[in-house]
């Protein structure tokens, strides 16, 4: 216990002479939220509309007030007729472009169907889909009102078969940020603590303290828990800075209780400064400690773990993969906790993972330390 | 268990893979002993010194020190030596004090003997009001000594020191050795490798390694006596290598070595080898311009065993 905590007093100073470094682990994932929150917004409000009105009558205009006063799209231009439609589109003044023909009014007053065209920018897929979306849903709606008045006026109660009430739970307002605020804690904690961890041991090797420690009557255990108890609290400080920050800015709460939190955060923190160890017993120098601990933590904790790129998308021997990733069962969990309020027993099977994730890399790391002919 | 035995090899042996990095090399060190272990870099120095600190598990054989064996017992012996390695190894992000308290913990001192020995370190290592300064400012010699200080913080009673004075320079390799000596007043054994020579003359006694194997083992006068009969000649001609060309084909010659200009020749007789010598090289218009009898020194002496190893090496692959 002497020993463990004269190596942790040591380390503690370390790290207090190298300001930057401490920076970098607690101010890094807070400024990489921010960056992150804004940027990898999936939502697609305020698109671009040119609205070209041919036919003028009550009826049009009550179909552009539809698509204008929505918040999804926003009115740009009005072209004449004869105007270069896809030219408006080509100089991206407008992503997409709504024509309502000439007569629409009076064939609708007929009883007759009316085509109405929409010009949609497909350079961006996933927003294009999305605009054709809320295009369908927003004519829809208008269809509905306009049956319903025409049933009317023949004197037939407006009978809509189909009532549909769709209602999303947990992120009622589907902000992908809600959704993203998770899988960056997963993807931040991991690389701090990877890298923190195996930086500092193959400093020591670099340096040649790490053989004037092993001549000294240091055991493995106390070893790697002194070394790696400052890092375990960084790590939580720097969870606790990404959970304000996230609160503060984004407005993510944490509905479920802070203690099963804490015991998920802790438990994947053990996994991920576990396998920085693992790095720093394999890796010879810091650049590439620095390397590996990258391609290693960081890449699967963002492109394998569901915080981007959804499991069931990915081929199968893909998602074979995923299973080795702790981050993707440490975001299911922590999506529970943080948005829908549930507590650690909902998710045992994910927990039993992280654990068992935790004791291999552990076990690997000490046995690989403690093996004197290294 | 022998009485006073700090250091006891037996036929130990280090193989990585098809390399013999230390081929059965038996010796002890009496306790108090400053013993020097010396070879040229890749001898099997640092290796043997690494097994007896139980950091590598000999292939075959035995080691013990102060009675443990090193390879059953590793940490048992880890807690009473002292390790200083050629590469300065304390942290240079601390300072003098952190340091002293870290090794300090790390070796399972607390309170005031702790304190206690850390002053008796400051005022060993003349760090006194440096407490506070940054390790990695301070001169080379200072960071030596200080190294050493956290080496024997924890009083052990035996200390390896592989290389301690490499990259230091004269004034300090000699108050350095002076703390040496001083420990070893109080019963402390040491044991260091060095490749100077200079340095091997304060050993007690010393071992030479060659290629993994020890080809030499006395005292610094024991080990001068193998020229007995035999006298070394210093000898400076204007064409050095055709010079010793010529002298290591003569028959009369024993030895040659060349040490920067000069060429050492060892002879049987100095009166009889001077009047060869002049004929030898006035032969060959390479007259001599000096030839001189001089004591051996331990470089003659090594470099005597080594090539004998060799020889012996040839003469067994035959």
């Amino acid at each position: 216990m002497r020993r463990l905590l004269a190596v942790t007093v040591k380390e503690v100073r370390q790290i207090r002479r190298d300001p930057f470094s401490l920076l970098m682990l607690i101010v890094l994932p807070a400024f990489m939220l921010v960056l992150y929150g804004f940027a990898l917004n999936f939502d697609v409000r305020h698109v671009r509309l040119a609205v070209q009105d041919r036919d003028r009558t009550a009826a049009s205009r009550d179909l552009m007030g539809a698509f204008v006063h929505s918040t999804y799209f926003d009115l740009v231009a009005t072209p004449e007729p004869g105007a270069d439609l896809p030219a408006l589109i080509e100089r991206r003044r407008a992503r997409a472009v709504l024509v309502i023909p000439e007569g629409f009014g009076e064939g609708l007053a007929a009883g007759r169907t009316e085509p109405v065209q929409l010009l949609v920018d497909g350079a961006d897929s996933t927003t294009a889909a999305t605009v054709l979306g809320y295009a369908r849903a927003l004519v829809a709606e208008a269809n509905a009102e306009l049956v319903a008045s025409t049933l009317a006026r023949r004197g037939r109660r407006p009978a809509v078969p189909i009532a549909f009430e769709p209602r999303v739970l947990f992120n009622p307002e589907l902000e992908s940020t809600q959704f993203l605020v998770p899988g960056l804690i997963g993807f931040l904690l991991m690389l701090t603590a990877v890298l923190s961890t195996a930086l500092s041991v193959v400093r020591e090797k670099e340096r040649g303290t790490m053989e004037q420690l092993r001549m000294a009557p240091l055991r493995t255990h106390e070893l790697i828990l002194g070394k790696t108890v400052p890092y375990l609290g960084l790590s939580l400080l720097a969870t606790l800075i990404i959970l304000v920050a996230a609160r503060l800015l984004f407005g993510v709460e944490i509905r479920g209780p802070y203690l099963d939190l804490l015991v998920v955060v802790l438990l994947y923190l053990f996994g991920a400064l576990g396998f920085g160890l693992l790095i720093s017993t394999i890796a010879h120098t810091q650049a590439l400690a620095f390397q590996a601990g990258l391609i290693t933590s960081m890449l699967p904790a963002i492109l394998l773990s569901g915080f981007i790129f959804q499991i069931r998308m990915m081929p199968a021997w893909l998602q074979g993969i995923t299973y080795l990733v702790p981050a993707r069962y440490f975001l299911v969990i922590l999506r529970g906790i943080i948005l829908k309020g549930e507590g650690l027993a909902t998710y045992w099977t994910q927990v039993l993972a992280l654990a068992l994730y935790g004791f291999i890399v552990v076990a690997l790391a000490s046995t690989r330390l403690a093996r004197r002919e290294a | 268990m022998t009485d006073n035995l700090a250091v006891e090899l037996r036929e130990l042996s280090k193989h990585f893979g098809a390399f013999k990095a230390v081929d059965r090399v038996s010796l002890t060190v009496e306790e108090g002993e400053i013993f020097g272990f010396l070879g040229a870099n890749g001898a099997g120095k640092s290796t043997t010194i690494r097994m007896l600190c139980g950091l590598l598990r000999p292939t075959s054989g035995s080691a013990r020190v102060m009675g443990i064996d090193v390879a059953m017992e590793p940490e048992e012996v880890k807690r009473r030596i002292g390790y200083m390695s050629q590469r300065f190894s304390l942290y240079e992000d601390l300072t003098v004090a952190q340091n002293l308290r870290f090794f300090g913990g790390v070796y399972g001192l607390r309170g005031a003997e702790a304190r206690e020995r850390e002053a008796w370190a400051l005022h060993m290592s003349g760090l006194e009001g440096k407490e506070g300064r940054l390790t990695g400012e301070l001169p080379g010699g200072w960071k030596q000594r200080l190294a050493l200080a956290c080496a024997v913080l924890h009083r052990p009673r035996v200390v390896f020191l592989d290389e301690p004075t490499s990259g230091v320079d004269p004034i300090s390799r000699r108050r350095f050795w002076r703390l040496i000596d001083e420990m070893a007043t109080e019963g402390i054994t040491v044991f260091v490798t060095t490749h100077y020579l200079d340095e091997a003359e304060h050993c007690h006694r010393l071992a030479l390694i060659h290629a993994g194997r020890l080809v030499a083992l006395g005292t610094v006068s024991e080990l001068k006596r193998v020229f007995a009969g035999r006298v070394v000649l210093e000898v400076l001609a204007p064409r050095v290598s055709e010079a010793l060309e010529a002298l290591g084909a003569a028959p009369w010659v024993l030895e040659t070595s060349v040490f920067g200009t000069r060429i050492h020749v060892v002879v049987h007789d100095a009166e009889e080898g001077r009047r060869e010598i002049e004929a030898l090289l006035a032969a060959q218009g390479n007259g001599p311009t000096s030839v001189e009898r001089i004591v051996p020194s331990l470089e003659d002496v090594f470099i005597h065993h080594v090539e004998e190893a060799e020889a012996g090496a040839r003469e067994a692959r035959r």
